[in-house]
């Protein structure tokens, strides 16, 4: 990637001290920082009882906000882990490939072992036949369903969509997606839901097709990270925009140095026309 | 062409191609020494600029359609393809994607510098007449490229904005049709969209020669709106404003880089990482943030157009929309007709000043208004209503304000010159 960025190549120098104190990002890191997490309050405030208004998304700290925000690696595996268990169930990821989990700090064997366990329709083989075999690093995540109507049809006409993307697909995405995932409760009296919807104060109309995913110690983490929905929503979160958007480190990396490079030689051009200029005046 | 006489250059390489294609000595006379007024302002590098953005954006799209499939099954995976799996493919994307709306933004500063400092009049009429042009084969090349991701805001978009041209009488559904490829959005209409998309860059390009032809035909235009009255009032092209021009293109890309680095995403729609889906509408569809000015003026057109208390229909709610959002761009056409003032800088203008300011302001109203939904209101004021308002006031500009102001403003007096304007610091 560098190769293509020459003006970040001839920045490398001056940017390096930035660059190295990001660096330890892209290695496997340790256990996630859970004080934060247990410590932000879980919840927006409700709407008033049948206002079927915008919702109105609470914005979350995320670990890869801003211009040096990278993925919590141990987030990520945590959030693949809940999609795995849970999401998965009924949401594809059919633009990861399991050789991505290697930027979430899996080893080439990890990742293996992880494709392995999957199921991937595969062939003609020789003779014609269409075979099962298990998953390789080149595959995508393997989706739930064969089709969009077999999807439908098992989830009341509604259909899960793909999450390779969500985040992006969103206003505020990663805020939406928490907000969906904590946003469940009771309908509001005189609400009468149909079999297979949910209240979620966070999704438009509030009506939801998707019954309430997570509950309180329903994954085991095998750290000692808070194992409650606001955790797991959390996780899921990091790891589902890390999907959407796998080169985000890479970029803002990328960019601190293209805007270094960009306002060094901006300020040597203005000293040049000064110097230039000062012949006319 | 750089023709005619010609001083030999020392370089014999040189020499020996400019003795049979004198192109060195055409680059010389049109960028090396070519005599620029010397008080442009840094309101002059934004046409520089836009030849930047305009290059950028060929090259980013050259690389991108060798990767991208034009086809309705597969163009949106091909671009989620570039964006995951090409080496330095979202690099590529997101300086194409920012890059429109930086171009956009760009073109817009450099309009509204040629209305502000009279650029438009005699004798630039052709060359601003010229520049339209560009500006609408850019809306025109922006809105296809918008498609060519086939997600839901393409989709939709293009259909609302194709549609648009079924309100012309009699011929309105044939011209759709051949639009489309079809009777609806399908995959002809993406290929042809997509051919058209490479195409008219090259075509911009063309009218951009054309455009800088005649700029070195008259000269440049200049903060003070005076002609060039000898070698004391201008200075060489080359370093002065080759040096400036370096200057601001590099804040600008400074600018530009921050949103393709840090929130590329931040001009573009969610909706359009949501595969296109003919079935489902988007609850509010929008186009891009350059185009929401003219689709305020398109959606404030409400009512129809016929004989009170009859049913006779003269002009539909939607040709009157289509006529009012098409008419904005040929006002611009026929701008130095509708403004015959002599004087052309607005700073010896202070009324057409306040004029073409409160313009600015309504124009970017409209685009707060066009990116609303369509039933927004403001209390119990329907926004479409401010909408018309500030429609009225967009036409009332140029048909009645520009014509009145020639007749009857005044104006400051001018300086004699550039030269004496600069010395006593005033320009």
């Amino acid at each position: 990637m560098k190769k293509i960025i020459l003006p970040a190549l001839l920045l490398a120098l001056i940017a390096t001290p930035l660059y190295a104190a990001e660096a330890p990002a892209g290695e496997a890191s340790p256990p996630a920082p859970v004080t934060e997490a247990a410590a932000t309050p879980a919840a927006v405030e409700a709407h008033p009882p049948g206002e079927h208004a915008a919702p109105d998304t609470k914005h979350q700290h995320w670990h890869f906000s801003g211009m040096f925000g990278t993925y919590d690696r141990a987030a990520l595996q945590r959030g693949l882990k809940v999609y795995r268990e849970v999401c998965s169930a009924c949401h594809s990821l059919k633009r990861v490939y399991f050789r991505n989990l290697e930027d979430i700090g899996y080893d080439d064997g990890q990742v293996k072992n992880i494709a392995s366990q999957y199921t991937v329709a595969d062939g003609p083989n020789d003779e014609g036949e269409m075979f099962d075999r298990p998953g390789l690093p080149s595959d995508h995540f393997v989706s739930p369903y064969p089709n969009d109507n077999a999807a439908k049809a098992v989830n009341n006409g509604a259909l899960p969509p793909d999450l390779s993307l969500i985040t992006k697909a969103r206003h505020h995405g990663p805020d939406h997606v928490f907000g969906i995932l904590t946003g469940y409760e009771a309908a509001p009296a005189g609400i009468t839901l149909l079999p297979g919807q949910s209240w979620n104060r966070q999704m438009p109309g509030n009506i939801i097709a998707m019954a309430q995913p997570l509950q309180d110690g329903q994954i085991a983490y095998e750290d000692d990270t808070p194992q409650t929905v606001d955790q797991y929503a959390r996780d899921v979160v990091q790891f589902l925009a890390w999907a959407a958007d796998p080169y985000m480190e890479e970029r803002k990396r990328t960019g601190i140095k293209v805007l270094i490079f960009l306002a060094v030689f901006a300020g040597i051009m203005y000293g040049v026309k000064k110097k230039i200029w000062a012949n006319l005046h | 062409m750089g023709s005619g006489i010609r001083t030999p250059f020392e370089n014999t390489v040189v020499e020996w191609i400019d003795s049979r294609l004198p192109i060195f000595t055409m680059m010389q006379k049109e960028y090396g020494v070519f005599p620029t007024p010397r008080n442009f302002n840094y309101f002059w590098n934004f046409g520089a600029i836009a030849m930047i953005m305009l290059v950028l954006m060929i090259v980013t799209g050259i690389v991108l359609a060798m990767h991208y499939t034009p086809n309705t099954g597969m163009a949106f995976d091909s671009v989620e393809r570039i964006m995951r799996d090409v080496n330095g493919g979202w690099l590529l994307r997101y300086l194409h994607m920012n890059g429109a709306s930086f171009f956009f933004i760009a073109v817009y500063i450099h309009i509204f510098r040629g209305m502000y400092y009279g650029s438009y009049k005699k004798p630039r009429e052709l060359l601003w007449i010229l520049g339209v042009l560009i500006f609408l084969l850019m809306m025109a090349t922006a809105f296809m490229g918008y498609v060519l991701p086939w997600g839901q805001m393409s989709f939709w978009g293009a259909t609302v904005i194709t549609n648009l041209f079924s309100a012309i009488p009699l011929v309105g559904d044939k011209i759709l049709t051949l639009l489309l490829g079809g009777f609806t959005i399908d995959n002809p209409t993406l290929n042809r969209f997509f051919a058209l998309h490479y195409l008219l860059p090259f075509v911009i390009f063309a009218v951009v020669f054309l455009h800088i032809w005649a700029l070195h035909v008259t000269g440049s235009n200049n903060p003070l709106g005076i002609d060039t009255k000898g070698p004391q009032d201008t200075v060489p092209f080359h370093p002065y404003y080759t040096i400036k021009d370096t200057f601001g293109t590099l804040v600008f890309l400074l600018i530009f880089c921050f949103f393709v680095f840090f929130m590329p995403d931040a001009l573009g729609h969610p909706d359009n990482y949501t595969p296109a889906n003919p079935m489902v509408t988007p609850p509010h569809i929008v186009p891009e943030w350059y185009f929401l000015p003219f689709y305020a003026m398109l959606r404030a057109i409400t009512f129809n157009i016929g004989i009170p208390g009859t049913d006779i229909v003269f002009i539909s709610a939607k040709l009157g929309g289509v006529l009012v959002m098409f008419g904005s761009i040929a006002l611009l056409f026929v701008l130095p007709w509708l403004d015959s003032h002599p004087i052309r800088s607005a700073r010896f203008r202070p009324w057409y000043k306040i004029a073409l300011l409160k313009f600015v302001v309504v124009f970017a109203l409209l685009g707060y208004i066009g990116s609303q939904p369509a039933d927004a209101a403001l209390g119990p004021i329907p926004l479409s209503w401010f909408g018309l308002l500030f429609t009225a006031y967009y036409y009332g500009f140029f048909l009645v304000i520009l014509p009145w102001l020639s007749k009857n403003e005044k104006g400051r007096d001018l300086p004699p010159s550039i030269h004496e304007a600069v010395l006593k610091g005033s320009a």
